[in-house]
């Protein structure tokens, strides 16, 4: 289940996301409540996080969502990579 | 007589069932059902291509799955359909996704099952990660493929 402790925003990762970071949940150096782009921007800090594309699909709560999008607390966040499906 | 049923969706971990799907959207008053399956093809951007591993977002891929299934049922509301993509690892041929659609007549089953893969191409959180005859591999990123656009079939 995604956690946020103090100061962070747990993100879920996929695909050639979790290659990038090396995992497939980190913890973005934000606080909830914030805009999409800004835990973008968080989360473009960590190690491997340049392989992230200014602008990534986002899903909070399973719902495709805009950068300017607002994540609240206890939020199921995951930043998507361009879907393949079919 | 038409019965209200719902979509049959369906991400799977095990060979789809192409049969069932059918099963789900037949019945006296369907007098059109169409199938549409992806398989898993030798090639892919000039690269000979062995196997292909599938990931999804699974509650979410069931989610946008399930949003596709209603709203094209919603815009043609005798239709039935029945969807199922694949998870895991596949082999060449097999089959990764399957939709079959039911309707009075043909067009609307027609129309929907193309309707189905493209929003599933578009929209469904699912990756796949090719393996290569050299040994290597990779995600496959539609938005930097070359050859993917496709040609209406008539204007």
């Amino acid at each position: 289940m995604p956690s946020t402790t103090a100061g962070t925003i747990n993100v879920l990762l996929f695909a050639s996301y979790a290659d990038a970071f090396g995992a497939r949940q980190v913890a973005a150096p934000i606080a909830a409540p914030c805009r999409v782009s800004e835990l973008v921007e968080a989360l473009r800090t960590l190690p491997g996080g340049t392989r992230l594309p200014a602008r990534p699909l986002v899903a909070i709560n399973r719902a495709w969502s805009p950068m300017d999008a607002a994540i609240t607390a206890g939020d199921e966040v995951a930043v998507i990579p361009p879907v393949a499906g079919g | 007589m038409s019965r209200e049923v719902l979509p049959h969706i369906a991400l799977v971990a095990d060979e789809i069932n192409v049969a069932s799907l059918i099963d789900c959207v037949s019945d006296d008053g369907i007098g059109a059902v169409t199938v549409f399956l992806g398989t898993v093809r030798n090639v892919n951007d000039g690269r000979t291509v062995t196997g292909i591993d599938y990931e999804a977002y699974g509650p979410m891929a069931e989610s946008e799955l399930r949003a596709i299934a209603a709203e094209l049922v919603t815009a043609m509301p005798e239709l039935r359909l029945a969807i199922a993509h694949r998870t895991g690892t596949l082999g060449l041929g097999e089959v990764s996704v399957a939709i079959a659609a039911g309707h009075a007549h043909r067009a609307q089953a027609l129309d929907a099952s193309r309707a189905a893969i493209e929003a599933i191409k578009k929209r469904v959180p699912i990756w796949k990660r090719e393996h290569y005859a050299e040994g290597d591999w990779g995600w496959v990123d539609p938005t930097q493929q070359r050859a993917l656009a496709l040609a209406p079939v008539s204007s």
